[in-house]
């Protein structure tokens, strides 16, 4: 259809969502999106996925845009719908991952005035969006949508909603098609100053200690990024560590890997960020769980920081060199840079580097007691990994806490968009919608949900979502019986008084599987752990596994709050050189 | 005390997109992300293009005001952002309506001062005086401090506007 057709502006929605490529949403229907439901269902182009709660549909998006590169689109109504919304924008928000969320408004002369479902959806999403839109001009809204999806995709990511009052769907209007709807203002810096990059170039030759750390921006960037990314490492021989959300960018087969850094990161990677001289730095942003104590942050080292988003610059550690821009873009340049000029590392440096780094490896930082008595829930997901060997189709999400770290550190990503987890906001949750939405948009790929049994009670509900379009995904709970990451800090820090984080009353997760209609499985003997994970994975339904492991497990290594890279615990019977400060307890 | 370390203030012009939600978008960022507004003025200065000025004084060390700016430049609404305290000599003004009540020689007294700080008369009954004062923020601190020893009754100021002094726009 041409420039200016009149449509009503539910059909124009539809439009604007097609001519962005758009064939999956996800939501949940109510009285100021009706017109917008109405116009789905008389077409076919676009599929509906109805879930069961709205924090679910941004979930579920996130998961499918995170796994297939693609926006995540969510549609809810006004009122309670974007209410439930706020915590997975949010989320969105903090992971950096482009959602479009159209939300329902009360009429245009309601609003206001308190209307039934009425709530300040712009108002309140403000904070929890990159942008939004409340659309009072029917002859505005396909700009503004085709204006969202650019501002969800481009520069560093995010969520961008749209809230249309139920009179502007049901207006007539004129519909504008993406090439006419430019944003005015947004145009943010993809490639970067040669200068800079040059700079860079340079400095990492002459390192004679460098890292790369890496973070989820490198996956944002698209797999090209992560392909020269592994390119440039392996051309330097350097080491390199990912953050949380960057698991995948980097192959973790990869002997120049040093697996995660940060709080549970493990004892090579932190101690090698500690001691570097150089720290190259694309897509990651110097979380506090990264970095530990600032003061004592990696004192030593020149800094280059790549990134998209100049305001990640110099904002909790200054920099030496920063590089605004796409990192693959970077990564391109950087390669050419390298190759141009020759450029070698210093072999008998990097030869001492890799030696104290093999010493540090020695200390083997992920080792476990070893038990048949009970399942140690880090022998259960490296049966898992045991189980997933060889295969290419593997999407793994997870909610929050003990089980989300242990799934970080034992299973292994060698490609990026395949581990979908909760950073930055850390929503518990998270993992059972976010495996829903990579399984819509991977058919037929094994979408596995790592959760503990309290998270996994948070959205338990979008079990039903699963069964109904025949979602064969699997949710590999790790049963405690505790808030596991809670009860940890608790004992670490608040002299093990264990203030409501039991978990009571818990249900029986094999029966609750059945209520839905999927399969349950349970494991509390170490004999049945391979077995029950064979059957998990060769069930083509929804299953859910209970797999009862060791209550009182606690996840190391870690590096306790307000503490340096250097004093990471590596296990229980490893204390605290002093007590943690007061100034490391108040941190989260 | 480094000078990373250092709490300056400055002066900060951003022209914005003038759409319903922008301002809130601005304090928002400060009020959310902990920084200091000393003064905040908008007004629209570009009809055709739907273009409104937003001059912001706050402070912070240079790290903090760094990442002010950054922030401001990433929301969607915004078109430019400049450090007017940084980017060379500039030129800042505030006016304040000062209202006085007295009699006798304090309401002179309130005329003589109003007359050296070149302050207008806008509004005179027997007993009171509006006077309309423009200058820099001291000026008009110093101006006010003398208006509450004869009488000061109200005050209201725009806060700051500012621009930057050679033939370079925004």
């Amino acid at each position: 259809m041409s420039t200016g057709t009149k449509l009503t502006g539910a059909d124009i929605v539809l439009k604007a969502l097609r001519d962005q490529g758009v064939d999956t949403i996800f939501g949940y229907p109510g009285g100021a999106v009706l017109p917008i439901y109405d116009a789905l269902f008389q077409q076919n182009d676009i599929r509906h996925i109805l879930v069961r709660h709205e924090q679910a549909a941004v979930h579920a998006a996130e998961g499918y845009a995170r796994s297939t590169g693609k926006v995540g689109v969510v549609l809810v109504t006004s009122g309670p719908g974007a209410t439930n919304a706020v915590t997975g924008l949010v989320d969105a928000l903090m992971d950096n991952i482009p959602i479009v969320c159209l939300s329902g408004q009360v009429p245009t002369h309601l609003i206001g005035n308190d209307a039934f479902q009425e709530c300040d959806t712009t108002g309140i999403t403000r904070p929890a969006t990159k942008h939004n839109y409340l659309v009072k001009d029917v002859n505005n809204l396909a700009r503004t949508l085709h204006e969202a999806f650019y501002v969800a995709k481009h520069g560093r990511p995010g969520p961008v909603v749209v809230d249309i009052p139920k009179d502007v769907q049901f207006a007539t209007g004129t519909y504008r098609s993406p090439g006419e709807s430019q944003p005015k203002s947004y145009r943010p810096q993809v490639k970067p100053d040669l200068n800079r990059v040059e700079e860079a170039v340079e400095l990492i030759a002459s390192a004679k200690r460098p890292i790369f750390y890496v973070g989820g921006g490198v996956i944002n960037a698209g797999p090209v990024a992560s392909q020269l990314l592994t390119q440039f490492v392996r051309m330097t021989g350097y080491p390199c560590t990912t953050t949380l959300m960057g698991l995948g960018a980097f192959p973790a087969s990869d002997p120049q890997w040093l697996g995660m850094l940060g709080m549970h990161g493990t004892y090579e990677a932190n101690l090698a960020m500690h001691g570097c001289d150089v720290m190259i730095t694309i897509g990651a942003r110097f979380d506090d769980r990264v970095t530990g104590k600032l003061s004592a942050f990696s004192p030593g080292s020149k800094k280059i920081h790549v990134d998209i988003d100049p305001s990640n610059i110099n904002k909790n550690v200054q920099v030496d060199i920063p590089i605004v821009g796409d990192a693959a873009y970077v990564l391109e340049d950087m390669i050419r840079i390298w190759k141009a000029r020759a450029k070698r590392a210093d072999q008998a440096a990097l030869k001492l580097w890799w030696d104290q780094i093999a010493v540090w490896r020695a200390r083997d930082c992920l080792r476990y007691e070893k038990t048949d008595q009970v399942i140690k829930p880090q022998y259960a997901l490296e049966r898992l990994r045991a189980a997933l060997k060889g295969r290419d189709d593997v999407f793994i999400s997870t909610e929050v806490g003990q089980h989300q770290m242990w799934a970080a550190q034992f299973l292994p990503f060698d490609k990026p968009n395949r581990w979908l987890t909760s950073g930055g906001l850390g929503t518990m949750g998270y993992g059972l919608p976010a495996a829903i939405g990579a399984q819509i948009g991977n058919p037929g790929a094994l979408c596995i949900d790592v959760a503990g049994e309290a998270s996994i009670q948070m959205n338990i509900q979008e079990m039903s979502t699963a069964l109904q379009y025949r979602l064969p995904v699997k949710v590999f709970i790790l049963n405690n019986q505790w808030m596991g990451m809670v009860r940890q800090w608790q004992e670490l820090l608040h002299g093990s008084r264990y203030s409501n984080s039991y978990s009571e009353a818990l249900p029986d997760f094999v029966k609750l599987a059945d209520a839905f209609g999927g399969v349950g499985l349970r494991a509390s003997r170490v004999s049945e752990v391979d077995d029950v994970i064979r059957e998990m994975i060769e069930t083509p339904r929804a299953v859910i596994v209970d797999m009862c492991v060791d209550p009182k497990e606690n996840c190391f290594p870690m590096i306790p709050g307000g503490k340096a890279h250097n004093e990471i615990l590596l296990g229980p019977a490893d204390q605290p050189a002093q007590a943690t400060p007061e100034e490391g307890m108040v941190l989260v | 005390m480094s000078p990373h370390d250092t709490i300056r203030r400055h002066t900060i012009s951003i022209l914005v997109d003038n759409e319903p939600g922008v301002l809130a978008r601005v304090i928002g960022l400060f009020s959310g992300r902990g920084y200091n507004i000393e003064s905040l003025t908008v007004a629209e200065v570009n009809e055709a293009e739907t273009l409104s000025r937003i001059t912001i004084v706050t402070s912070g060390t240079p790290m903090i005001v760094e990442q002010i700016k950054a922030q401001l430049d990433r929301l969607v609404p915004v078109h430019r952002v400049k450090d007017l305290t940084l980017d060379g000599p500039f030129i800042e003004r505030e006016m304040a309506l000062v209202k006085v009540a007295g009699t006798g020689e304090k309401r002179v007294e309130a005329l003589r001062i109003a007359d050296i700080f070149k302050a207008r008369v806008l509004d005179a009954t027997i007993s009171s005086f509006v006077f309309e004062i423009t200058g820099s923020g001291e000026d008009l601190n110093r101006f006010i401090d003398l208006m509450r020893q004869l009488g000061l009754v109200d005050i209201s100021r725009t806060g700051a506007v500012a621009m930057s002094r050679g033939p370079a726009g925004l």
